[in-house]
């Protein structure tokens, strides 16, 4: 019992130590955890309401008003901030529920391997060829535009590639002798997976899942631009679109379309900030990069694991 | 001959692929609501003769394994349906389509691997200073920003200097196709640029990583050790062992390109298939719809089975 506890709470703190540990991890959390609070706290922050029309059309940008108004003379700061609240929820949403799907087919077909990996892994190779724009946007065309359809949509999109990295993680830490041990002890299928490999594949779950909310809230800003988002919930992918088509462009007005594209690149940014270092740090080839490409000095090591004598 | 094998696999993949594609798509579509026959009447009330002879026409009668079966006869002759839009055959419009999207697409791409290959090998050598975190920022950067927006912007930052809107002027005065192909071009600008600035951000992060493998290598480090000039070792040692994984994936997303230009021809009313794909979901015309998923899917699996072969082509230690 005790060993176990030890052995996750490594895990996390190892976790910890990469996300925080690095440069580019560290500013991708504090732009991500801005953003963040931002959208958590969005009905008490906004200094405007977002259905009330306080100005003209396309008022250009004030002291009282920084990113201008909209076409509604509404403040764009405030629906910016209310954008951000539903695309960051979209995007969780839609890589909570790819990971779980994902993770879960990964896993068993990882875990079990045989017919069950076969059959799976198939299913998964047809999904990730078939194109996922078009086929989100036949999805969602038939089905309706609404929050849940589009989360579970872009879900869709996204779990192909985790199924496929967990399997393949799942596959060697199997063999591992623990697990062997383990099974040799007794322990049930259950028992193994939950309590040996789960804690082993959670810190790549995490980055790919990280990576996950990047594109997630990639495709839903396509989604809505085409016209398949949620017509009532304001995105930040709706504000583009609705700037789009109600001729910001003509009207010279960039104050509504180019925060809106900037907050969602800086939330990839910072997503993929994150995940990228997790990733680097979990793979073993890059640590075997010890020398500097330009000057070929010995690098200081990566983690602590590398003991390459200078 | 185990070379044979391995194609005959792939290709048997692949043509499953379509297969299942072609099924969800009949299938999607089916569980639509409302009677596909009341969506093409368009008539408020029309009687129940007109709608049992449209059913009748379509073959909305039969069950749903013949109509299945249907779908695949006709779809194998080529027969993708009738636009509900213009009420013309789907091919047509698919054809007309794809042979505007294929020069813009092209150019972008190539203008893309040239600017990201060239950035991600100097960022992968110029790791650690200044300069290489510039390229990967601005690699990030353009990897990140959403498409339709960089399209946005790039119209309001061009209003006035480049067309921003369809193929050709249709008030160009001078008739010569010197004037014409100049039209062509300066129309193309835009889209072809929004699409080499996001495909080049995803190719120098692949190049650079790539090359960050390789350049680990021990025998890069040999290399070193005999001597050899730095431009050397990158260019004839590193660059290309790296480009055995990035002509792979610039193959790979060269079947998505046609799908992601959907965003680009939208915004810049470009008549090509993805542009078609937003007029489909924007006039609900489904059979245009099915069609340009098909052709969509068909164009990635073609890519896919590329990318697979000149894989096993490339490098030798995949045995074939």
């Amino acid at each position: 019992m005790s060993r176990r506890a030890k052995a996750k709470g490594t895990s996390t703190s190892w976790l910890w130590s990469v996300v925080w540990g690095t440069t580019t991890a560290r500013a991708g959390v504090l732009l991500l955890g801005f953003f963040v609070v931002l959208a958590l706290f969005s009905p008490l922050l906004r200094p405007y309401s977002i259905d009330q029309q306080v100005g003209g059309v396309y008022d250009p940008p004030s002291w009282a008003h920084p990113l201008g108004l909209d076409d509604g003379g509404i403040d764009m700061v405030s629906l910016l901030m209310e954008g951000g609240r539903m695309s960051l929820t979209v995007g969780f949403a839609a890589a909570l529920v790819a990971m779980v799907v994902g993770g879960g087919i990964g896993v068993l077909a990882g875990y079990f391997g045989g017919w069950v990996d076969t059959v799976l892994m198939r299913i998964t190779d047809y999904f990730l060829v078939i194109p996922s724009l078009p086929l989100a946007i036949v999805i969602a065309a038939v089905w309706g535009p609404s929050l849940g359809h589009l989360i579970i949509v872009i879900a869709l999109l996204l779990w192909t590639s985790t199924a496929r990295l967990i399997r393949a993680e799942v596959r060697s830490v199997r063999e591992r002798v623990y697990v062997k041990r383990a099974r040799a002890l007794g322990a049930g299928h259950t028992r193994i997976v939950l309590r040996h490999v789960l804690p082993q594949i959670g810190p790549l779950l995490v980055a790919n899942t990280v990576l996950s909310v990047a594109s997630a809230i990639f495709d839903e800003s396509a989604l809505a631009f085409l016209g398949l988002g949620d017509p009532t919930a304001v995105t930040w992918g709706k504000i583009i679109e609705l700037a789009f088509l109600r001729t910001a462009v003509s009207a010279g007005a960039w104050w509504a379309i180019v925060p809106a594209g900037l907050c969602v690149a800086l939330v990839i940014v910072a997503c993929f900030w994150i995940g990228q270092s997790v990733e680097d740090a979990l793979n073993p080839r890059l640590k075997v990069a010890h020398l500097s490409p330009r000057t070929f000095d010995v690098r200081r090591g990566r983690s602590e694991a590398d003991e390459v004598t200078p | 001959m185990r070379g044979w094998s391995y194609l005959a696999k792939r290709v048997s993949f692949s043509l499953m692929t379509i297969f299942v594609a072609t099924t969800l798509n009949f299938f999607l579509f089916r569980v639509l609501p409302g009677d596909a026959v009341r969506n093409l009447s368009r008539v408020p009330h029309a009687s129940p003769d007109l709608k049992a002879q449209l059913r009748r026409q379509f073959g909305l009668d039969k069950s749903p394994w013949e109509q299945y079966l249907l779908y695949l006869r006709e779809l194998a002759h080529g027969n993708m349906g009738i636009s509900f839009a213009d009420q013309k055959p789907v091919r047509g419009a698919i054809v007309e389509a794809l042979w505007n999207t294929i020069p813009m697409v092209l150019i972008g791409t190539i203008v893309a691997i040239v600017i990201g290959v060239a950035t991600g090998v100097l960022a992968a050598w110029w790791r650690g200073s200044w300069k290489g975190s510039i390229g990967t920022s601005f690699a990030i950067f353009f990897y990140a920003v959403p498409t339709q927006w960089l399209a946005l912007v790039l119209l309001i930052a061009f209003a006035g200097l480049l067309p921003s809107h369809g193929m050709s002027d249709p008030y160009l005065l001078d008739d010569s196709t010197g004037a014409k192909l100049i039209d062509l071009g300066r129309h193309l600008v835009l889209p072809a640029t929004t699409l080499a600035l996001t495909l080049y951000g995803e190719y120098a992060l692949i190049t650079r990583s790539a090359m960050l493998e390789t350049l680990g290598e021990d025998y890069v480090l040999t290399a070193r050790a005999k001597g050899l000039l730095p431009r050397v070792i990158v260019r004839r040692y590193a660059l290309r062992n790296a480009m055995l994984p990035v002509t792979t994936l610039i193959a790979l997303s060269l079947g998505y390109l046609v799908a992601g230009a959907i965003l680009i021809e939208t915004v810049f009313s470009w008549p090509g298939i993805g542009y078609a794909a937003y007029q489909a979901v924007v006039e609900r015309d489904y059979p245009m719809l099915q069609g340009t998923f098909l052709v969509l899917t068909f164009s990635v699996v073609l890519f896919n089975l590329i990318a697979d072969l000149l894989y096993a082509r490339l490098d030798p230690r995949i045995t074939l």
